[in-house]
């Protein structure tokens, strides 16, 4: 029994981590703002949510009263983190975009600072 | 009716986080919670018009459209995983631009769950609605061609509606 929910905590929390991987290395190497909030703000809200349910699951080892409203708050947390992190994500894009930073693009054949046009900017 | 079921929703949250069963604690869970529902209590349900019946099956449409997103989500982190991690070089594989369309959500809260949605998806994010006008930044081509084809915005707009507003289901297949 102790050793599927070590293999269920492990694969939750591995996975969360190879996410992570991800959204870091894409926060890295995506050349401009917006496709660096896509890796941010996606990888985020996963992996995080994966990682609070292997801890959650790590809590059920001991199946008392206690350890399940623990398993429970961390639910919780995972939940506020589902709702909050697109919403953030939101928030920065919308102030990034409201300071009229430019966004990387490679159309028109070239790549190049591709200009938002004026009447998309209010 | 619904100030008691406030009250519920607080008293259970209460007991989760207190985590103390003695007469003590309890009681005072429920003063705590009798007067957040009395002062507060009309923020939580909108529209006290539809019945109980009605919010259940709400609830039950709302699961099954958080299944379908959680699957979008594991698919969107797959996908910037492979954008992150992919031997090419970015300006082949990434195409980014931004786009605009008018959905047919009314109320502010569905127009903020179709957001989020899109944000989650594989390779869209919502910039900002404005006036009823979602702006939308699409990280590659094909990600982008997906959402703006038509029949994948109306797909995730119909979820959407189907939780928050059915009254409008059948405009959306009308401007299909």
């Amino acid at each position: 029994m102790s050793m599927y929910l070590n293999t269920i905590v492990v694969l939750f929390t591995g996975i969360g981590w190879i996410f992570f991987l991800g959204a870091t290395v894409g926060i890295l190497r995506f050349p401009d703002f917006y496709t660096r909030m896509h890796a941010a703000g996606k990888g985020d809200t996963l992996s995080t949510m994966m990682i609070l349910f292997g801890f959650a699951a790590y809590q059920l080892h001991h199946p008392d009263l206690a350890s399940l409203l623990v398993a429970f708050k961390i639910v919780f947390i995972a939940v506020l983190i589902f709702i909050t992190g697109p919403t953030a994500t939101h928030a920065i894009m919308d102030a990034g975009y409201g300071s009229k930073i430019d966004h990387w693009g490679t159309r028109d054949g070239s790549v190049s600072h591709c200009l938002i046009k004026e009447d998309e900017r209010s | 009716m619904f100030g008691f079921m406030t009250f519920l929703l607080m008293f259970g949250l209460w007991i989760t986080m207190s985590g103390k069963f003695d007469l003590f604690h309890l009681a005072l869970g429920v003063i705590s919670s009798a007067i957040v529902a009395m002062i507060s209590g009309d923020l939580l349900f909108q529209d006290r018009q539809k019945g109980f019946g009605y919010r259940l099956l709400q609830a039950g449409r709302f699961v099954q459209y958080a299944v379908w997103l959680v699957a979008q989500i594991i698919y969107a982190n797959m996908y910037v995983l492979k954008l992150a991690l992919t031997t090419k070089k970015m300006d082949q594989v990434l195409d980014p631009y931004i786009f605009s369309f008018k959905p047919h959500l009314k109320t502010p809260f569905a127009q903020f769950v179709l957001a989020n949605s899109i944000t989650l998806t594989p390779g869209t994010v919502t910039i900002r609605i404005e006036d009823g006008v979602f702006l939308v930044h699409a990280i590659t081509g094909p990600a982008a061609g997906d959402l703006e084809d038509s029949d994948v915005i109306n797909g995730m707009e119909r979820r959407v509606a189907a939780v928050f507003e059915p009254e409008i289901l059948h405009q959306i297949e009308a401007g299909k």
